[in-house]
């Protein structure tokens, strides 16, 4: 819409066939897998792999700053468009998205088994994960961004829940869905204002003139708490290390490499425009540091190797959110060069984890012995990764923090939080790559089978990729420096040596003292032991079951209150509501002129008075069956009325509507007592003479009301013109219905069908398979199937 | 409306299905009438349907009536006997008539017209003369299937289930 497609090349077109290819390809996995078993996912891999190859090939151009961009007319009423731009920035994510998304669905051909159930439609929402994460980190408009941004949140629900007949896994599922999509909607909400200030919803215009209204401060908190509960942030974390439960190669991409980094990514988006407003580094840099902080204590406790890892991911995560947010040129060097290190190094330990996990059948670091010796080449890739973790030379860990060092030297509250948490980093490495790899004393070795080459080699070339680029720092520079020439100042290029600058000192201080924090392990888990049963009053976690019990509880409250299950009730509230409400509107605001034709024909009269007799007697009727067929008096009475009005179609349809409701009735009844209770009490039978009256009488009146209000010409006259001409028939009322009216009718029909499934449901809950009536349960799938599962509820006695 | 169509001497005419009711309940005069007018009740809704977009009638209450028709037959053979007349799930009738109500609309987004837009042709047939076909009769169509689709849904589910 706003860039015309004028010079369109296939450079650009690309871009959205890249997405389209996810989707594609994630429709298509369920039916691939039946026939390919696992190896679907070697199929799937083509999506994420073309468009990392795709990548590779514009990388020259995107980083001399020809950012590719493309732009498709969506909605043009709402002003949306699929505007995608492929600059510095987003290469660096897609090179984590699709490089390392490509790389875990070829490991996860060979990490499933062979007769998992299930596999199509994981390798379907896997797929479709990707094609969503490329697409956030693509997203040149605000809006379009958001989308990708629920949908990598509704996908990520999907695969943490994938083992659903495990209630654990199910918890995890849906508090990753419930803080993610929270904070997204916070974050729609600061989007739209600041789409709204701006005047539109362009990102890449956005960042070039960047708004500064007043509401703009409060906007960007409410976008920077969707970007906190997407990254894991404190105290949105606790969802991280829960959704350890999903199988490992979602951990190992979803929760290293590519979603979690939403939230980064979209800080590290905004920042260059938004840095200098007042609110934005006090807020970052503190929940940042506070992130980093938790994360590397927790991640010093744990003993399970993926929650080690995970509560790793959350400090890393930290120090991320503090790099790309705190707006120079230095940090923001630091911060693209440890996204890209962080993707490779968290990838590869997940992996490694998965790997052993597969080979041993435990992720328990107490139980793990001598794993090291029986696969060296894992143990060596993955001490590897570990080492970048920690930040030890000459991987791309330890090049990137120490840019990180040397960019936030000047601040000093900042940087000893950031040495702190970089210490805890280290010692957390250790203990990662001792829990998993050492010979325990008293700890027999573990059985290992040995790891297919399948499952081996993509950990190898993640944690390769890690080393070279560690040691070859050109390698990554220009993309680094892409992305940090945002920012004005001198740009300053990644390196292995900087020679005896102050940041090595602290490095070596950093590694020196995670050391020792790992030598004194006993001593620091015995502190840690004691100081939880301290902390565990604030532990983020438990309040989150406590915001959701609380939430349980009062919404069980409000329905004992609500709904009390007693139909009198339901209908006097109902009722009255009408009549005080509408009722008294009527009552004071209109008035009703004394010219009223009472009858047409004497006919209606005597009707009427049937109708009225009718009633009269149905209300006092003691046996049901009777009140019920008085109640059919009544009704047909009514399309008498109809008749004499000289209303055929409406007439007929009363008629029929009249019988098909007596003959239910007579079903129903056949299940309840043949009499109504014997005596009813007093008051309740006076209240609701009352409301009776005061229904009926609020009828009347509105009636006559109805009849005199009309200001405007009646719209049927232009129906009985257009009938024949515009819908070809000539009985007004069914042009009408088919006609003119009819999506209306279209959505009556699917109310009709959903209100048959919904009495089998009703009725036929609870009575599945007792009888073992085949005609039951097909009804039973007819409805849904729901209630086939839950035999042995009474069915209501039947009084002859 | 009752067919004048004499019935076979011998042994006494029965609904298809009616014999897995009790003795006691069965009424001969019942199945005989219901026999009789059970078929002439259907092409009097299919009638309802066709001719109601020029007099009264259409699909909802063509689908009424069809529904009356199973009523009839339920009432009058038991769960069997609305099994014999009508061997499919209710989802079946519910679920056409949406698509086809549904499709109509679509169709005529296909054919490059709005949502539901409706459109007329007039065909000359053998026998029948000048035949005038609006869009609007595959969508009262899908209508009368539905409605036909909720009746024998509440047939089955509220007659038939609370038999057992």
């Amino acid at each position: 819409m706003r860039r015309g497609p004028a010079l369109r090349r296939p450079r650009e077109d690309v871009l959205l066939a890249l997405v389209l290819l996810h989707l594609v390809l994630a429709l298509l996995a369920p039916v691939a897998a039946a026939r390919l078993g696992r190896r679907v996912f070697l199929l799937v891999a083509l999506a994420p792999g073309a468009t990392a190859v795709w990548a590779v090939t514009q990388a020259s151009a995107v980083l001399d700053g020809r950012p590719v961009v493309s732009s498709t007319s969506w909605v043009p009423g709402l002003g949306l468009a699929l505007d995608l731009r492929l600059d510095a920035l987003s290469l660096l994510m897609v090179s984590l998205v699709s490089g390392v998304g490509a790389l875990v669905l070829l490991y996860c051909a060979a990490y499933f088994d062979r007769d998992q159930p299930g596999l199509g439609r994981f390798a379907g929402v896997l797929t479709a994960f990707a094609g969503a994460m490329l697409g956030l980190v693509l997203a040149d408009d605000l809006l379009l961004l958001y989308v990708f941004w629920e949908l990598t949140s509704v996908t990520s629900w999907l695969l943490i829940g994938f083992d659903d007949e495990d209630a654990e896994s199910r918890r995890a599922a849906q508090q990753a869905l419930l803080v993610t999509t929270l904070g997204g909607l916070v974050m729609l909400v600061g989007l739209v204002m600041l789409v709204q200030e701006a005047g539109t919803a362009s990102l890449a215009q956005i960042l070039g003139d960047p708004p500064s209204g007043g509401t703009v401060p409060v906007a960007l908190v409410l976008v920077l708490v969707g970007a906190f509960t997407k990254s894991a942030q404190v105290p949105f974390h606790p969802w991280l290390p829960s959704a350890m439960a999903a199988p490992t190669p979602v951990s190992a991409y979803l929760h290293a490499a590519a979603m979690v980094k939403a939230g980064v990514y979209l800080v590290a988006r905004l920042a260059p425009a938004f840095a200098v407003v007042a609110v934005w580094r006090p807020v970052v840099l503190t929940v940042g540091l506070a992130t980093m902080l938790v994360g590397g204590w927790r991640a010093l406790r744990q003993d399970d190797l993926k929650r080690v890892l995970a509560f790793g991911t959350v400090s890393q995560l930290g120090f991320l959110m503090v790099l790309v947010g705190a707006g120079t040129h230095e940090a923001a060097t630091a911060g693209a060069a440890l996204l890209l290190a962080h993707g490779l190094f968290k990838a590869t330990l997940f992996l490694s984890v998965g790997v052993i996990d597969h080979a041993t059948g435990t992720r328990d670091l107490r139980l793990l012995s001598g794993v090291g010796r029986r696969s060296p080449v894992l143990a060596t890739v993955a001490v590897l990764a570990a080492l970048s973790m920690a930040g030890v030379p000459p991987l791309l860990g330890f090049v990137s923090k120490e840019a990180a060092y040397e960019a936030l030297l000047g601040d000093p509250v900042v940087f000893a939080g950031v040495v702190l948490g970089s210490v805890l980093t280290a010692a957390y490495s250790a203990r990662f790559v001792w829990g998993a790899f050492a010979r325990k004393p008293g700890c027999a070795d573990t059985v290992v089978h040995a790891p297919s080459a399948g499952l081996l080699a993509p950990v190898v070339v993640l944690g390769l990729a890690g080393l070279v680029l560690g040691l070859v720092p050109g390698l990554a520079d220009p993309l680094v420096q892409g992305y940090a020439s945002s920012y004005e100042g001198e740009p300053e290029h990644l390196a292995l040596w900087h020679g005896l600058v102050p940041a090595l000192g602290w490095s070596v201080l950093t590694l020196a003292l995670g050391a020792a924090l790992f030598l004194a392990r006993e001593p620091v888990r015995a502190y840690q032991r004691r100081a939880s049963r301290v902390l565990s009053r604030v532990d983020a976690d438990r309040s989150y079951d406590r915001v959701l019990d609380g939430l349980d509880r009062s919404a069980l409250r409000t329905t004992a209150v609500v709904q009390t299950g007693s139909l009198p009730v339901y209908l006097g509230t109902v009722l009255l509501t009408l009549v005080l409400l509408a009722g008294t509107a009527l009552a004071t605001s209109t008035r009703v002129t004394g010219d009223v034709t009472a009858y047409d024909r004497p006919l209606q009269v005597a009707v009427g008075v049937v109708v009225a007799i009718a009633a009269v007697a149905t209300a006092r009727a003691h046996r049901r069956f009777t009140a019920v067929l008085l109640l059919g008096a009544v009704g047909y009475g009514t399309a008498v009325l109809f008749v004499l009005q000289g209303g055929p179609d409406l007439a007929l349809t009363q008629f029929l509507v009249e019988t098909l409701a007596l003959v239910i009735f007579v079903f129903v009844l056949r299940r309840l007592p043949a009499t109504f209770t014997r005596r009813p009490l007093r008051l309740s039978q006076g209240v609701r003479l009352g409301v009776a009256l005061a229904v009926g009488g609020f009828v009347t009146l509105a009636v006559l009301v109805a009849g005199q209000a009309r200001t405007a010409p009646p719209a049927s006259q232009a129906f009985l013109d257009r009938a024949q001409a515009d819908g070809g028939g000539s009985n007004v009322v069914n042009v009408v219905l088919v006609d003119f009216r009819g999506f209306d009718t279209l959505g009556e029909i699917t109310v009709l069908a959903v209100a048959a499934m919904g009495i089998a449901s009703l009725v036929l809950a609870g009575r599945g398979r007792r009888s073992g009536d085949p005609e039951g349960e097909t009804a039973l799938t007819a409805a849904g199937g729901q209630a086939v599962d839950e035999p042995g509820t009474p069915a209501p006695e039947v009084v002859p | 409306m009752t067919d004048p169509q004499p019935v076979d001497s011998g042994a006494p005419p029965r609904l298809p299905g009616a014999d897995e009711l009790d003795a006691v309940r069965r009424s001969v005069v019942l199945e005989t009438a219901v026999r009789l007018v059970f078929h002439t009740i259907l092409v009097f809704s299919l009638y309802l349907l066709l001719a109601g977009h020029n007099q009264p009638g259409g699909g909802f209450v063509g689908g009424l009536v069809a529904g009356l028709a199973f009523v009839l037959r339920y009432i009058a053979g038991g769960r069997a006997a609305l099994r014999e007349a009508v061997p499919v799930d209710p989802g079946v009738p519910l679920g056409l008539g949406l698509v086809l109500a549904a499709g109509t609309g679509v169709t005529a987004l296909l054919l490059g017209g709005q949502f539901l837009e409706s459109g007329k042709v007039e065909l000359d047939l053998p026998l029948l003369g000048i035949v005038k076909a609006t869009s609007a009769l595959p969508f009262d169509t899908g209508v009368y299937l539905v409605v036909v689709g909720l009746v024998l849904g509440v047939l089955r589910t509220l007659g038939a289930e609370a038999e057992r």
